[in-house]
């Protein structure tokens, strides 16, 4: 064995940092998935009609639907019966006024970094915060109420803008999309709304920040963000969970529609809990993310760093449906011990001068796996369209897997489509280098794997930028030195 | 300020350092020669620490303390320079980040606060010219798309901005046309002082005329065969390592 396999197998000893759990008082119902459960979620937070009818639509279609089987991913079994659907902090209602939020809650969110008193918050960001499946608190509300953004959660948009959600909500991931994207449709608890109107510049970052607290139980939410013509919104989600043996399934969807001139930053450092040491425990991540570029000159930019998560699915997409619109997706996804991620992009290009750029850094150390899957589809009609691919794989020692699976559907000659990959090793060389120096072998690695991913964390806004290279090294700690 | 005893080192049992002897004081310019292949790279790396081959016997003792016991990264925060033959890129991660980080990590090991980014800033550009180092390379990634010359000023630019007390030099001459080997000598005579020691490891004479050695050293198959003072790398330049070589192997 050599020095570097010797340390290389004495595995991370670094902890979960977000993994404690909240004694708090929560309201499950009992476990399993069926018609009943879907009308008894949708009672619970007092659904108009149609909306128990799609969710049982969702439900139904699920149910003749079976799991994919496509990604690079071993996955267990899954019991979808064995699974609480929905769990909520017990004081249901929205706090009005922060006296009236069980300082618990406010304390695990404290914990988090997301202080929930406005006056404590990162200067220009707003945030919607959910716990297991309920929005606790969405803060600024007022002060972006009269720029006539709409900011809340999905369940008081449903009740408070029903319209806007029922134009909206499954027109760019329909319930038919995908086994969990039907899964979802079903059951789906909270998530965000969001609604820039046309010619606004929304002032300050929206977040939503989820977290889940309650065992045995599932989360899914839904984000909807419509940005109307010329008007833009920078957009961050964030995410943990408690250390937990079994595993936690998670099956988000996010929609965006961003009309003509519109232009939407997604921003994601989604940190679930990724097991143990051995693999035990951990959130499963399927997700399904997509935006449309419904107008002309409109811009959606997905940018994520992915950390967390036992395994992850997701493939934020773009519809390039408007003329000379533009898709971005950067993203930087690190799997270390036992974790699978299976993660890239679609660009479908619909119409004349649309241009995609797609950069995906994967890192992979321990016994993961790591999977670069992208799709770039140019359609008849989508004359001139241009996209940039550079997919890089990183990794840390030899006992862990890069793929790449590139897709590429062309049917349009004068589409011009480039595609990059490179796959480096994390040397000896590199680290010893430092090391002489005077840089640990800690620092090396995470200047080094900062280094390797800066394009993409370059992209984040700020105050997450410091983070997610905080992030970045916390996941990699002692899996090389 | 070093003493190297009886030191033999083993690659996958091969011995390849074969009881090395060498006392460096401070102030002192030691130059290790020797043809290719002879374990004078091996040598060097066993001074910073690099462990792809096992120490089997032997002692180091660096300002009074026992080196082998240290790592490679306090090794260097106790003023162990070492010049890389082959410097190794590292894509993406900028040349003031970089030096910055080294920086600090030796300031806090002597718990120093981190130097303040304008005072690094400005010790940058007086070190920059101390190497003539052009600006466009310390703007770009450690390494990366450097030529073989352009990564050896790099080498030295470091040395400067680190200041260490014992630099060791590992073949920092080859592939330096005449002017980079002026400006590279250069460097090192400015830094030369009484308080810190250089080891020049080189198998040509032709750097030996920029900086000029107290004692001269000949390596060959793991061993030191022959020490003097300049005079005997002007031999050498003269007659080749052929004498040497045929003088040892007779022996042997
Ligand atoms: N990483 C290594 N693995 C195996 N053998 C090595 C390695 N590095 C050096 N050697 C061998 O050790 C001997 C000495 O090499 P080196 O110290 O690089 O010599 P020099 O620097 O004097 O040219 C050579 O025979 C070389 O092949
Ligand atoms: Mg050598």
């Amino acid at each position: 064995m050599t020095d570097q396999e010797k340390i290389l197998s004495e595995v991370t000893g670094s902890d979960y940092k977000f993994g404690f759990h909240t004694d708090i008082d929560t309201e499950t119902i009992p476990k399993g998935l069926s018609e009943k459960v879907v009308r008894i979620i949708s009672a619970k937070k007092e659904e108009p009609e149609w909306l128990t009818e799609t969710r049982l639509k969702a439900f139904r279609h699920w149910q003749t639907m079976k799991m994919p089987e496509w990604a690079h991913l071993r996955i267990p079994e899954i019991n979808y019966q064995d699974i609480i659907y929905y769990a909520a902090p017990k004081q249901e209602a929205k706090y009005e006024s922060m006296d009236e939020v069980d300082p618990e809650l406010l304390d695990t969110f404290n914990k988090l970094g997301i202080p929930l008193e406005e006056q404590n918050q990162l200067a220009g960001v707003a945030v919607d915060a959910v716990m297991d499946s309920v929005s606790v608190k969405t803060t600024f509300q007022d002060t972006l109420a009269d720029k006539g953004i709409i900011f809340c959660s999905f369940s008081e948009a449903v009740k408070n803008h029903p319209d806007l959600v029922k134009k909206y909500m499954g027109s760019v991931v329909p319930y038919t999309d995908n086994f969990f994207a039907a899964l979802n449709s079903a059951v789906f608890s909270d998530g965000s709304f969001c609604y820039i109107p046309k010619g606004v510049h929304c002032p300050m970052e929206l977040s939503t920040y989820f977290r889940i607290n309650a065992a045995n139980t599932g989360q899914f939410e839904r984000t909807l963000i419509v940005a109307e013509d010329d008007s833009y919104v920078s957009y961050l989600e964030g995410c943990t969970a408690p250390m937990r043996d079994e595993n936690q399934l998670h099956a988000a969807i996010v929609e965006i529609v961003a009309m003509e001139n519109a232009e939407v930053k997604y921003s994601t450092v989604q940190n679930w809990y990724p097991g143990d040491k051995n693999g035990k425990g951990g959130i499963f991540n399927f997700v399904t993310k997509r935006g449309i570029c419904k107008g002309d000159n409109s811009k959606i930019s997905w940018t994520q760093v992915e950390t967390g998560s036992a395994i992850t699915w997701k493939y934020p997409s773009c519809i390039l449906r408007g003329n000379n619109s533009v898709g971005e997706f950067y993203s930087v996804a690190v799997t270390n011990n036992y974790q699978q991620a299976d993660t890239g992009t679609k660009m479908i290009h619909i119409g004349k001068n649309t241009r995609s750029t797609i950069i995906s850094k994967g890192i992979s150390a321990g016994k993961s796996e790591n999977s670069y899957r992208g799709l770039v589809k140019v359609l008849k009609g989508a004359e001139n369209a241009r996209n940039f691919s550079q997919c890089d794989s990183l990794l840390l020692g030899d006992k862990c897997g890069a793929h790449t699976f590139p897709y590429l559907e062309v049917d349009n000659m004068s589409a011009i489509v480039e595609h990059e990959a490179t796959t480096s090793k994390i040397g000896e060389d590199q680290i010893f280098y430092c090391n002489q120096r005077g840089i640990d072998t800690e620092n090396a690695i995470s200047l080094i794997v900062n280094g390797y991913a800066k394009e993409v964390l370059n992209k984040l806004p700020m105050e997450f930028a410091v983070e997610a290279q905080k992030l970045l090294a916390i996941t990699l700690e002692g899996s090389v030195g | 300020m070093l003493e190297i005893k009886d030191l033999k080192v083993n690659i996958e049992d091969k011995e390849i350092l074969k009881g090395i002897n060498l006392s460096v004081k401070p102030g002192e310019v030691h130059a290790i020669m020797g043809p290719n292949g002879s374990g004078k790279s091996t040598l060097a790396s066993a001074l910073a620490g690099r462990d792809y081959f096992d120490i089997t016997h032997g002692k180091i003792i660096y300002e009074g303390k026992d080196l082998l016991e240290l790592s490679p990264e306090d090794r260097a925060r106790e003023g162990i320079f070492l010049g890389f033959q082959y410097p190794v890129e590292i894509p993406g991660v900028s040349m003031v980040n970089f030096l910055r980080t080294a920086i600090n990590s030796m300031r806090k090991y002597r718990n120093q606060d981190p130097l303040p980014a304008g005072d690094f800033l400005k010790l940058m550009r007086e070190k920059k010219q101390v190497v003539e180092i052009d600006s466009d390379l310390t703007n770009r990634s450690v390494n990366e798309g450097f030529s073989g010359g352009e990564k050896k000023k790099n080498e030295i630019f470091q040395m400067a901005l680190l200041e260490p007390k014992l630099a060791i030099l590992d073949e920092t001459d080859s592939g330096l046309d005449i002017d980079a080997l002026r400006i590279v000598s250069n460097g090192v005579n400015k830094l030369r002082s009484p308080e810190n020691a250089t080891i020049i490891i080189t198998h040509y004479q032709r750097l030996l005329d920029y900086i000029v050695p107290d004692f001269v050293h000949v390596l060959y198959k793991g061993r030191i065969v022959k020490s003097g003072d300049k005079s005997l790398a002007k031999e050498l330049e003269e007659h080749g390592y052929e004498w040497i070589k045929q003088e040892v192997d007779a022996e042997m």
